[in-house]
């Protein structure tokens, strides 16, 4: 019997998520799904299940959750503050929710979007194909206080498993390939605009993130007459106020502003959480040398499995340090205690 | 035969054949066409293909595909016809959905009429028994980009936005209507009101439209379009619809 997870509260925009859905570009909608699927593929390992499995994606923070059965968590994504029945429990680490305990899930610490998966993976309907909200297309809502979402049948038992995971919260340097519009931006343009670093500005959601910069606007050459065509997720869209606008997972499909670049696949997690404020660059790679990034990228995801670890308990972590029998006992040099079940 | 149109990357994302520099009816058929053809090809590398108003899109993982073998490919099939005298596709639509122009409903009507230099009654005239053609669909879901109207309605975008036109807004700017599928800001004018929803996410078939069906707007009275708001849930707007080809 699979369980179901109760929302007793939460922030203004937690969501189901998944890898997005395909197939629905010439209709018009773009792929959306996870804004930082690499935190998808964290939650996947630290669970031992699938990666198309979906999970609630919490912006900036998250909320008070239950289950009616013991569950297996994972959160990744943004660091945000969280705890079981008031203990401190550790990020980009797998746990047991036992079934009735409160699992709490604070404000971002640093970057944007936080992620709690669970056993199983969250079994709302499928929707054109997937479980993902996708907002600006009017598919699937922000949930709310008082919802219970339907668990997926869990088919492992791994818990207390943490993963070491890249830096991507504070912004950096960000690789772009050039676009089909790369050209109409003179060489002078494209120069400056890879040596500015750009502040993450405070506009910036699952459709585009707005770059703010001192000095001059960025203008192409024949700006007012590039006609509207196709756009994906990465590209760097120059809209009129001469403002670099990275365009997110729930962007428009066309559009009608030049395109200085798009960036690589695998830093788009860092873009979306890069937090407002923070500074990120960009770095124009040639395509080739973007392939050959990308094709390690996915060689890591795949073996990501493989590099998670037993998570190591900081006493001053253990509220409940002193009921543990931490001295006496029979310790065995052959066990290894993290085959046994909690 | 026509020149072989450039193919160029976008990002990783897949590849872009462009039939031409600036919107034209042979390029539009040739996009839509050429679409087709790509995706009669089987080919296991591409994803999803997707037309704008005179281009292709060949959505495959070029971190995986090389590039290079795959605009060879293109390239052949290219070279295969004369794709700016392609024909129509088949399995066409014509919509005749009812239109409430002007009005509190559609505020833009007078001012859009006036940058085409006809008089509003001329201009719901026009619009109301133009028939146009869904030259692309995007932006947002099954949200048609439809045209070409006559030339004096080649008019610009508003310089600043209007904050929010409704879902089923008809707008129009550069000899092209548009019905908005969701309430957007938007630059286009918005002379019409339907009840006609682009997007129906709860339906088996959530999307209505397809590039190269025919749209008209004929015109309703306010109390029309109230009774059909009221009567037509099912997203049609009380469209009549007919079979092309």
């Amino acid at each position: 019997m699979s369980g179901t997870l109760t929302i007793q509260g939460c922030g203004p925009a937690v969501t189901v998520q998944d890898m997005g859905r395909t197939g629905f570009l010439a209709q018009g909608m773009t792929r959306g799904g996870a804004a930082d699927t690499q935190a998808l593929f964290e939650g996947a390992a630290l669970l031992g299940q699938s990666v198309e499995l979906a999970a609630l994606e919490m912006v900036g923070m998250g909320g008070t959750f239950s289950t009616d059965k013991d569950t297996r968590i994972a959160l990744t994504g943004a660091p945000m503050m969280a705890s079981i029945e008031d203990a401190p429990v550790a990020w980009n680490a797998s746990h047991l929710l036992p079934a009735g305990a409160t699992l709490k899930i604070g404000g971002a610490q640093r970057g944007t979007y936080g992620y709690l998966h669970v056993g199983g993976g969250i079994d709302t309907p499928l929707m054109m194909g997937a479980r993902a909200a996708h907002l600006s297309a009017g598919l699937g809502r922000a949930l709310t206080a008082g919802d219970t979402l339907p668990l997926g049948r869990d088919k492992s038992s791994t818990i207390g498993m943490t993963l070491s995971v890249e830096d991507r919260f504070d912004g950096g340097a960000i690789r772009i390939t050039p676009s089909m519009q790369t050209e109409q931006f003179d060489a002078q343009t494209r120069h400056r605009f890879a040596t500015t670093p750009f502040k993450r500005d405070a506009r910036g959601n699952r459709m585009g993130v707005r770059m703010a910069h001192d000095g001059a606007p960025f203008v192409s050459t024949d700006q007012l007459t590039i006609l509207s065509d196709i756009i994906v997720p990465g590209d760097i869209q120059i809209a009129g106020d001469g403002a670099p606008f990275v365009l997110m997972c729930e962007c428009q499909t066309t559009g009608g502003y030049p395109r200085i670049g798009t960036v690589l696949p695998s830093d788009m997690a860092r873009v979306a959480q890069t937090p407002a404020g923070a500074i990120l660059t960009f770095e124009f790679i040639e395509l080739d040398v973007a392939r050959a990034i990308e094709q390690r990228a996915t060689g890591a995801r795949a073996t990501l499995g493989a590099s998670i670890t037993p998570l190591l308990r900081d006493p001053h972590s253990i509220r409940d340090l002193f009921s543990y029998q931490l001295i006496s006992g029979a310790i065995s040099a052959t066990q290894n205690p993290f085959n046994k079940e909690e | 035969m026509a020149d072989i149109p450039p193919i160029r990357p976008v990002g990783l994302s897949g590849l872009l054949v462009q039939f031409a520099t600036s919107m034209s009816e042979p390029a539009n058929r040739a996009a839509i066409a050429f679409r087709a053809a790509v995706e009669a090809q089987h080919w296991p590398e591409v994803r999803e293909t997707s037309t704008s108003l005179v281009s292709t899109f060949i959505s495959v993982d070029l971190v995986t595909t090389p590039p290079e073998a795959m605009t060879e490919r293109l390239n052949h099939l290219l070279a295969t016809q004369d794709w700016l005298n392609a024909p129509l596709p088949t399995g066409r639509t014509l919509w005749e959905i009812p239109t409430l122009y002007g009005t509190d409903h559609a505020p833009q009507l007078n001012e859009a009429a006036e940058a085409a230099g006809v008089s509003p009654e001329t201009a719901i005239a026009e619009l109301s028994s133009a028939r146009v053609r869904v030259l692309t669909i995007g932006f947002a879901p099954g949200q048609p980009y439809t045209g070409e109207l006559p030339p004096h309605w080649d008019i610009p975008r508003q310089q600043n936005l209007t904050k929010s036109v409704p879902s089923g807004a008809l707008v129009v700017a550069i000899r092209q209507l548009i019905i908005f599928t969701n309430a957007s800001p938007t630059g286009w004018r918005h002379v019409g009101q339907t009840a006609f929803r682009n997007f129906r996410p709860q339906s088996a078939t959530p999307i209505a439209l397809s590039p190269g069906d025919e749209l008209c707007f004929p015109s309703i009275t306010e109390a029309e379009y109230t009774r059909i708001l009221t009567s037509d849930k099912g997203g049609n707007g009380g469209a009549e619809r007919r079979v092309l080809t």
